[in-house]
């Protein structure tokens, strides 16, 4: 039932971006979106798109995995629409009745459009192909310099790798007690706004209980072996640059110096 | 109501790299009245099937027919079979929610959208019938003890009155006491009103003593599907998949090969005890 939010999703499989250091893969991903924010014409986006299908093709991840999570975005993404094309002034272009679509107002929607779509896609790459633990590893070791302001870095790691390892758990959880109260004859589809509200009553209590239960245990047994962040603490798989992703960085950035000059200047 | 599984066929995860193929080939006829053990290894498909029985997993390949008719038609009225087939899942204390343990069972049948007074009645006799004392009906649920808790769980699918009853390891996580006194009940329950009872569990022991039919399952296909007696006479082929007889077939086994003529058929202590007395005698 809950099993087709893909956004933010990990997808098990072997391939030359699944086995990059989370590292790379975050640097990339910041500058691809980087990329999409400079270019400006038609040839800068080709690249892009071109860029994206290679590394979806390296990735060995089923393209409609990708699609599937844009269903999330499809509001937002019609709205950015439908406001770019008939709130931008400029040349008209088409005039129906009051609606005028201007030719900037064509030009800026589906460049907004594309962006949108590519920065959603390129994230979620950068999701389904690396773990929520080796995600959260290698944003600790791309913040340790803020250590030296005595911003808590090890343990907000901690947090959000303890928060990303709970949304299985507990969308099964939901997954159990929906099933649970169907089997009681609950009903969360029909009825109106307010009856549906209501219906997530008996879901909600159960699985608020059972969060709660879970982070007390699990509370318990990190004290229960001694944990203590921070200092001193050594990890079982430290992250190490391999040849691999020395390539990598050259790659993405004569990627975005390529974006530049195309993007910009061409 | 008699259920009928043909060819059923069940995978979690369908088009992922981790598809797991959970049902194989299930075929299963469930006749009215009848008290069934569902056994099996963790794993090994038992919650998948049952979960089946009354609609909530759709199987991906094969048909389920209750009394003749196959519910994956398209207006086929799942409500009201969820009703006729009562699940309680495994760790049912999990989903309880409500302020007192009386509003709590009355979730099931008010869903029905049975009048008040009906409820009520049908709230106070499931809670009677799992044997909890009017004292504790407008305490919090979620201050009472473990297998009180599961109890009043229990009296919540009892409530809808359903004419099939699926428990998924009831006794997981009770105390020797608090797993006897929620056996007998269910066997008391089953004697009474005659209802179909499915008991879900890896315990040979726990279900030997009650049950009419043992269903064994392993890897998501069915191993042996007989009475007791027969099921535990393959009592070596059900260890390599994780299971046991109970104690006694060993003990009669044991018997019988240092020379005692006893018969190894026995599944029950007393049935054991019956049987050294009449050799000894």
């Amino acid at each position: 039932m809950l099993r087709d939010i893909t956004l933010g999703q990990y997808y098990q499989t072997d391939s030359v971006i699944h086995r990059l250091d989370p590292r790379v893969k975050l640097t990339a991903t910041l500058c691809y979106i980087i990329s999409l924010f400079v270019v400006k014409n038609i040839w800068g986006y080709l690249l892009a798109a071109l860029f994206l299908a290679g590394v979806i093709k390296l990735s060995n991840v089923p393209f409609k995995f990708m699609v599937k999570g844009m269903r999330a975005i499809v509001f937002l993404l019609l709205l950015t629409v439908v406001f770019n094309l008939f709130l931008t002034p400029g040349d008209p272009l088409i005039s129906i009745w009051k609606i005028t679509i201007t030719k900037q107002g064509f030009q800026t929607a589906s460049m907004m459009a594309v962006r949108l779509v590519f920065l959603i896609i390129g994230s979620s790459v950068m999701t389904l192909t690396t773990t929520p633990n080796n995600l959260t590893d290698g944003m600790e070791s791309m913040m340790n310099p803020l250590k030296k302001l005595k911003v808590p870095v090890h343990e907000v790691a901690m947090m959000m790798s303890i928060a990303l390892r709970f949304i299985p758990i507990l969308m099964e959880e939901t997954d159990k007690i929906m099933k649970a109260q169907i089997a009681r004859g609950a009903d969360f589809e029909s009825g109106n706004i307010i009856k549906k509200v209501k219906s997530l009553v008996p879901l909600l209590v159960p699985l608020f209980i059972s969060a709660f239960r879970r982070a007390n245990d699990l509370a318990m047994a990190m004290e229960a072996r001694c944990y203590q962040g921070g200092e001193h603490r050594t990890k079982m798989k430290p992250l190490v640059y391999k040849r691999r992703d020395r390539i990598s960085y050259a790659v993405i950035a004569g990627y975005l110096a390529i974006c530049i000059v195309v993007g910009r200047i061409l | 109501m008699s259920l009928l599984l043909n060819h059923i066929y069940y995978s979690y995860g369908e088009d992922t790299t981790l598809r797991v193929d959970a049902l194989k080939d299930i075929n299963l006829k469930i006749e009215d009245g009848e008290f069934i053990g569902l056994i099996g290894h963790t794993g090994s498909g038992k919650s998948t099937l049952v979960q089946h029985l009354n609609g909530l997993l759709k199987a991906t390949k094969g048909d389920l027919l209750v009394d003749g008719r196959d519910i994956y038609e398209k207006d086929y009225p799942l409500k009201e079979l969820r009703s006729k087939v009562g699940l309680v899942f495994q760790y049912p204390e999990h989903q309880l929610f409500e302020a007192t343990v009386f509003a709590d069972v009355c979730f099931g049948p008010k869903n029905l959208g049975l009048p008040q007074k009906e409820v009520e009645l049908r709230a106070y006799q499931a809670l009677k019938q799992v044997g909890l004392e009017d004292e504790f009906f407008y305490q919090s649920p979620f201050e009472l003890s473990g297998g009180q808790k599961r109890r009043v769980a229990i009296a919540g699918v009892l409530a809808m009155r359903p004419q099939v009853l699926i428990l998924d390891e009831p006794t997981a996580g009770l105390d020797p006491k608090g797993r006897d006194e929620i056996l007998g009940q269910v066997k008391k329950l089953h004697d009474e009103s005659n209802i179909t009872i499915i008991l879900v569990s890896h315990s040979m022991e726990d279900v030997a003593n009650y049950v009419g039919r043992i269903v064994v399952m392993d890897h998501g296909s069915i191993l042996y599907d007989d009475t007791p007696k027969k099921v535990f006479t393959h009592y070596q082929e059900l260890e390599k998949v994780g299971l046991a007889a109970p104690q006694v077939t060993y003990i009669m086994h044991k018997l019988q090969d240092e020379g005692f003529p006893v018969r190894t058929d026995a599944t029950t202590i007393g049935e054991a005890a019956d049987e050294i007395l009449r050799v000894i005698q």
